[in-house]
């Protein structure tokens, strides 16, 4: 389906006020609020042909010009039959960033969304396995946030020290 | 069939007593690099691993705001290290695609070469390790001694064997010269005689078959939904590669094929590799031969290109664009907006999300890492296989830990 039409089927579908689009260079990009995001990956993957995800990230938008929420997650589709890309953004702000999780539609957003968690704290509801990914488990920050700082907050100093004569 | 992951914990009870864990730990020399595995054993038969991840954690997305996007290259470079400037050459197509940089024609021509090169480069290392892992020790060092040309040819280019740094927004950090060119053409000739080598050694080896045939199978309808590219997709059937269907730098000029394979297993990846390599060398050939005369960075009224240093010495236009764009709270205008750009490397499509928020430091720098994606497969492929496979698996996965962990 060329992104007219899948534009049209989504704005029929979940509300035109719902659906917000933009294009950029060569990405076209769908903005849906985040209580129905799950439902348009759904209809995208089963009825518009976008059967792989390319990508799923999120950025922290606290310092960015002019922007109102926090996190804005990100899923890059792909129709792997019409080598079509479309991105899907949606927002969700503190407290209690969460989203359902894409897992049932796509299992590679698996290790996608651990990453998303163990970096920004946004929870994915219906993840199989959510626990942190890159950082040790016993990390409590969420290290790409703005306010988390560049050199960390002496984490790696405070290791716990077993001497000899402890082990 | 379709695949499902077990729960990440087996089961207690009286009885699964007889599974035991084995830990496939960070330091292990065929895991490569530092990746772990829990496995859940029942005798060889592995009935779950859990991969754990995050040694090599350096925190590069951080970095990526707050460095800018000429420094940013650098750290790009240390990402998939196998094939260090196909990482810059995308890096860079995601930098300029933001910026709307339109390359001159010789950058373009050059950036393939490198990118096939590096292409090359990571199949090599792929195969010379799968080998080694399996007990062939004579293909590793068959592989390794073309991949030392590879390092040449960086080398010559930008004075680095391995993390060159070589591509600059707008251009490259330097033309080549007629030395390297005759260096090229060296490679593009030698290097058949090697691959049939490796290809004599391995392709009909009854022990290579044994162990890789029929061994980690990925169907098509996995290999999309789990999604993979590059190689692991296209042994599977997934008949995408990112130069044909959106073509970037020189490709859409060139001559050349897109290797797939059916079967899915080990042994399909490997001679998807094994194939592409030649596919690659073919397309060195047609650049080096038809390399366009000119500059190779854009021009410095674009104002995104550092000035050539007779023009920064000798005129305050010069002086002042070379300021402009190496002092801190300068640089680049950027548009206050957002990109995804992907380009075909080795390991799968390498796509970077960046979100600018108009200085010339990125706001968000997100790498889509195709390695994280193929190790999270991992699971699938191995379950129902016994211990030795899991070796055989995780070589053709081509599982870089750099590009893993970020």
């Amino acid at each position: 389906m060329d992104y007219i039409a899948v534009v049209e089927k989504l704005r029929e579908r979940f509300g035109a006020d719902a659906v917000a689009t933009s294009e950029f260079r060569d990405n076209r990009r769908v903005t849906v609020p985040a209580d129905q995001v799950f439902a348009v990956l759904e209809c995208l993957k089963n009825e518009c042909g976008f059967d792989m995800l390319a990508e799923l990230t999120a950025a922290d938008y606290l310092h960015y010009p002019g922007a109102r929420d926090r996190y804005g997650v990100v899923y890059v589709l792909l129709s792997t039959a019409t080598g079509q890309r479309l991105v899907v953004k949606t927002w969700v702000n503190d407290p209690d960033p969460r989203l359902p999780s894409a897992t049932p539609l796509w299992k590679g957003a698996n290790w996608l969304e651990r990453e998303v968690y163990d970096m920004y704290g946004v929870v994915f509801d219906g993840h199989p396995d959510l626990r942190r990914i890159l950082m040790p488990e016993e990390f409590t920050a969420h290290p790409l946030r703005k306010d988390y700082p560049l050199r960390g907050r002496g984490e790696r100093h405070n290791f716990p020290v077993i001497t000899r004569a402890d082990s | 069939m379709p695949l499902e992951l077990a729960e990440t914990a087996p089961p207690q009870g009286d009885e699964q007593e007889y599974l035991w864990t084995l830990n496939f730990g960070p330091q292990h020399p065929a895991t490569h690099t530092t990746l772990r595995l829990v496995l859940t054993l029942d005798g060889e038969t592995v009935v779950n691993a859990v991969p754990d991840i995050g040694f090599l954690h350096s925190g590069f997305e951080k970095l990526g705001e707050h460095l800018d996007y000429n420094q940013y290259v650098t750290i790009v470079d240390r990402m998939n290290y196998i094939s260090p400037m196909a990482n810059e050459i995308a890096w860079h197509h995601v930098v300029e695609k933001l910026l709307g940089i339109e390359l001159t024609p010789r950058c373009k021509y050059l950036r393939t070469i490198f990118a096939e090169l590096m292409r090359i480069h990571d199949h090599l290392l792929c195969v010379g390790a799968a080998a080694l892992d399996l007990g062939g020790f004579t293909a590793f060092l068959y592989a390794f001694n073309q991949r030392e040309k590879i390092y040449d040819l960086a080398e010559r280019a930008s004075g680095q064997r391995f993390h060159p740094s070589y591509t600059r927004v707008g251009g490259l950090m330097a033309d080549v010269d007629d030395v390297w060119i005759a260096m090229a053409r060296d490679f593009v000739k030698t290097f058949p005689k090697a691959h049939a080598d490796i290809s004599r050694l391995l392709n009909r080896n009854r022990i290579f078959i044994d162990r890789t045939r029929g061994i980690g199978v990925l169907s098509k309808e996995d290999a999309i939904n789990l999604s993979c590219t590059g190689p692991v997709a296209r042994a599977s059937g997934v008949v995408r590669d990112l130069r044909k269907d959106e073509p970037y730098l020189a490709y859409p000029d060139l001559d050349f094929q897109v290797v797939c394979a059916t079967a899915g297993d080990c042994y399909a990846r490997y001679m998807v590799r094994m194939e592409e390599m030649l596919q690659s060398l073919r397309i060195i050939h047609q650049c080096v031969e038809n390399l366009p005369p000119g500059p190779v960075n854009v021009d410095v009224d674009s104002k995104a290109v550092l000035p050539d240093q007779t023009a920064v010495y000798r005129s305050i236009e010069g002086l002042i664009q070379h300021f402009e764009l190496v002092m801190l709270n300068r640089k680049w205008q950027t548009p206050v907006d957002e990109v995804y750009g992907a380009t075909e490397t080795a390991n799968g499509e390498l796509g970077f999300y960046l979100v600018a928020d108009g200085s010339g430091v990125a706001y968000r720098a997100r790498t889509r890492p195709p390695s994280y994606i193929h190790f999270q497969v991992f699971p699938y492929l191995i379950r129902g296989h016994l211990l030795s496979d899991v070796v055989a698996v995780l070589g053709s996965l081509n599982v870089i830990a750099a590009e893993l962990d970020r």
